[in-house]
């Protein structure tokens, strides 16, 4: 572990102990967030380098880098990776592990042998994951649709089957340790309505994760249930494969709320401590993430709009994914309205916020366009979808959970990473993101379908633009990964609170102690007490500014302590 | 040894809160299982709508008195296991460890009926995967229904009661694990929570056999 030991008077959780057992064995919910931590940077790492490969491969409409085979490997392990072994877990295992106890004023989850179990689920299916590429890697594409995956696949389906399901049982311990702590372990006077709303995305989060989870670990069981002989989905074993798309879309249309609810809840912790304001409409961004839980759960059909479901089916699908749309869009105004004449403060973790509303919806609204029946039926299978549901997972949640890093890396190590640095990457990715994705918009909108190698000849112009973005992006993720862990020993050292912010997580020191508080806080106000902060007029590091200008920030406040 | 201290967790303030939290997480657990055993259900409902006289025929074929003693085993052993929770609950060590054994030894009478129902089904021909032995009435072909569509009843016939037999296995350890404890006297608090929390659990299987009992069973009685 090369968490360097930090010389404070008293023991924070990371030094209290360094042996290699002490973390192997840790029930610490903050030393558990950290395991999560290395453990989804590691399977970034290969999904995106499956990513890389694809990209190369689609810079000309031939095959010359992978064959066909090698490309529907590499879009499997991409999908698979990414979606269970890193966006699932990322805000939930990182930084709601780390924050939901501190948050609420609790010295730790409720079950923290759980949450370690949890870790270990994950590890473990991560392993069978690896272990299913190295033996040849499956070609059915993260969904796993049957008969092929069933049945006709020679591919190493199985064991990818089973390391989804034990990771689906990491998942499931995560949101029932999120449940019942935000129920049982909350501080005195740390009522429903004063939880911070990454409390309240959270807890929506791990409703889907206990409810949805399980359906795909035994549609997943089913799978390999007649990869054994049993017949199932297999129509010629007298199944039907669209049982398997029905319960597959149930668990995975709400997993996408999955990814995308914990960044909402960043977001809404982002937007508040650098607009210097109370949320704008709290009850409503509260209860908008509880229904979008809800309502989660009933659009599956818009993803079987051309698999032979009924049309009036269909047409209840579609509707009610257009009313989704509603709490999603609750939550983008009130973040405007939250920044709106707001005393905006331009650092890391806002430049992250802002890409992210602007990117979530993009993402958002072009979902709205594949849930009207008649396009979706043209644009099905093509770039477009692709284009759009990278908008909401890159752009949406790995933009909050960066955002998120760099926000809480100070109280969760102790110490500043570089602004200037920082602030250049994300802009960086930002491109990169941008140049990657808009350009498959528009070759998807012409019709380029979909999981091929190759593609004819008049599609590369956009393809080329794609792959020249996705090297921006790729080097662009490299930044952060260098000087974080740079900063781990060179970064200057984090006060208590260097933002102002008015959580409860900023009243302990950075890093927290082992049991967090020195003493179980009594909370007497909600998590945006910004009116109260703003009063005091100089904030550390930031001019003060004048009426109706907005400052941006260039020296980052960490410079100004000694 | 059985002071509060001992039995309180760090992380918790009080047994109440331990105990609340304990039964809270249990129940969202069973939550998780009945969408689990849901999947399953559903499966046997959308295959049942479409070929219901396929699904009745492959009912009649399962051994009905033997399904009905071990409806009635689990029923008893659900009730031990409530006695269990009651002793447990009033500190009554030794009477809390005989109710978990009994539970633990009718969860065993259950499994080895279930073995015993598999193997006739086995000499029978009739296995998870079999087709080929499956021989439909000319009365029922005529209407239609084949033999894959009747496997596909053994499919989830097998798949369901062997998850249950799973589940069952899993209980049968943590009460065997608990009338250790019970049995060296450590019921203060704590205990008396897991007991109480793995009833939970045990009478949740129960549950989903009820379930499986009349939709595997029963469905071929005229
Ligand atoms: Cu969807």
């Amino acid at each position: 572990m090369s968490l360097a030991p930090l010389s404070l008077h008293k023991p924070n959780y990371l030094s209290v102990s360094n042996t290699l057992r002490s973390w192997l064995l840790t029930t610490d919910h903050k030393r558990i967030a950290i395991l999560f931590l290395i453990s989804i940077t590691f399977f970034f790492f290969i999904g995106g380098f499956a990513a890389v490969l694809m990209r190369l491969e689609l810079m000309t409409p031939h095959a010359d880098v992978v064959d066909k085979e090698a490309y529907n490997r590499l879009f499997t392990i991409h999908g698979v990776v990414l979606i269970f072994f890193f966006l699932v877990p990322s805000i939930p295992g990182v930084l709601g592990n780390f924050l939901i106890p501190i948050m609420i004023g609790a010295r730790d989850m409720a079950f923290p042998r759980l949450n370690l179990a949890s870790w270990y689920l994950y590890l473990i299916g991560g392993i069978i994951v690896l272990t299913s590429i190295l033996i040849g890697g499956a070609d059915t594409g993260w969904t796993f649709y049957t008969p092929y995956s069933s049945v006709y696949s020679n591919s190493a389906v199985f064991t990818m089957a089973v390391g989804v399901f034990v990771a689906g049982f990491s998942s499931i311990l995560t949101g029932l340790n999120f449940i019942v702590t935000t129920h049982t372990m909350r501080a005195p006077g740390m009522t429903w309505f004063r939880l911070p709303l990454f409390i309240w995305s959270h807890y929506a989060t791990a409703l889907i994760m206990i409810l949805g989870t399980p359906v795909l670990a035994i549609a997943v069981l089913m799978v390999a249930v007649e990869r054994m002989g049993v017949g199932i989905f297999d129509p010629a074993l007298g199944g039907d494969p669209i049982l398997f798309q029905h319960l597959f879309w149930f668990y995975s249309h709400p997993a996408v709320y999955i990814m995308v609810l914990p960044a909402f809840g960043v977001i809404s912790e982002l937007v508040t401590c650098f607009s210097r304001k109370r949320i704008f409409g709290y009850t409503f961004v509260a209860a908008a993430s509880l229904a979008i839980a809800v309502l989660g759960f009933l659009v599956w059909g818009h993803h079987m709009f051309v698999s032979g479901q009924s049309a009036y089916a269909s047409m209840v699908f579609s509707i009610i994914s257009f009313t989704i749309a509603v709490p999603s869009g609750i939550k983008v105004l009130n973040w405007t309205a939250t920044i709106y004449k707001g005393r905006v403060w331009l650092t890391t973790p806002m430049l992250y916020a802002f890409g992210f509303i602007g990117l979530f919806t993009i993402g958002g609204v072009t979902g709205l366009f594949l849930a009207a029946m008649a396009i979706d039926v043209h644009v099905h299978d093509t770039y477009f979808v692709i284009a759009h549901f990278h908008y909401i997972m890159v752009g949406g949640t790995v933009m909050a959970y960066l955002g998120g890093i760099h926000f809480w890396w100070p109280k969760m190590t102790g110490r500043m990473y570089p602004e200037g640095w920082a602030v250049f990457s994300a802009i960086l990715i930002f491109v990169g993101f941008n140049l990657t994705f808009f350009p498959q918009f528009l070759v998807g909108y012409l019709g380029m379908p979909r999981r091929y190698h190759i593609y004819p000849e008049e599609y590369q112009a956009l393809n080329i633009l794609s792959t020249a973005g996705a090297s921006i992006l790729g080097i662009g993720y490299l930044f952060p990964f260098t000087y974080l862990l740079w900063s781990l020993r060179r970064g200057p050292r984090a006060e208590s609170n260097p933002w102002d912010a008015a959580g409860l997580e900023w009243q302990t020191t950075s890093p927290p102690p082992t049991f967090n508080f020195e003493k179980t806080p009594i909370v007497t106000q909600e998590a945006y007490a910004y009116e109260l902060v703003s009063q005091e007029d100089d904030l550390p590091g930031r001019p003060n500014p004048t009426e109706g200008e907005i400052p941006v920030l260039d020296a980052p406040p960490q410079e100004d302590q000694p | 040894m059985s002071s509060e201290s001992s039995v309180l967790a760090h992380h918790f303030d009080d047994l109440e809160q331990q105990h609340e939290a304990a039964t809270l997480g249990m129940w969202a657990f069973l939550v998780t299982e009945l969408l689990f055993f849901g999947g399953l259900f559903t499966g046997y409902t959308v295959y049942r709508w479409r070929t219901p006289l396929a699904f009745e025929e492959a009912s009649r074929h399962l051994d009905l008195w033997l399904g009905t003693i071990n409806t009635g085993v689990l029923l008893v052993s659900s009730l031990t296991m409530a006695l269990a929770v009651h002793a447990a609950q009033l500190s009554r060590h030794r009477a809390a460890t005989m109710y978990l054994l009994l539970t633990v030894l009718l969860g065993a009478g259950f499994l080895i009926i279930k073995m015993v129902e598999y193997g006739h089904k086995f000499t029978q021909g009739i296995y998870p995967g079999s087709i080929e032995n499956i021989h439909v009435p000319p009365e029922l072909a005529a209407q239609g229904v084949q033999p894959n569509n009747v496997a596909l009843f053994y499919s989830f016939y097998f798949t369901t009661t062997g998850l249950h037999a799973l589940h069952m296995l899993i209980g049968m350890g943590l009460l065997l694990s608990l009338a250790v404890r019970t049995a060296r006297g450590r019921l203060m608090g704590e205990a008396a929570t897991r007991v109480e929390i793995t009833g939970l659990y045990w009478h949740f299987v129960d549950i989903v056999w009820i379930f499986v009992f009349p939709l595997y069973y029963l469905i071929g009685l005229t």
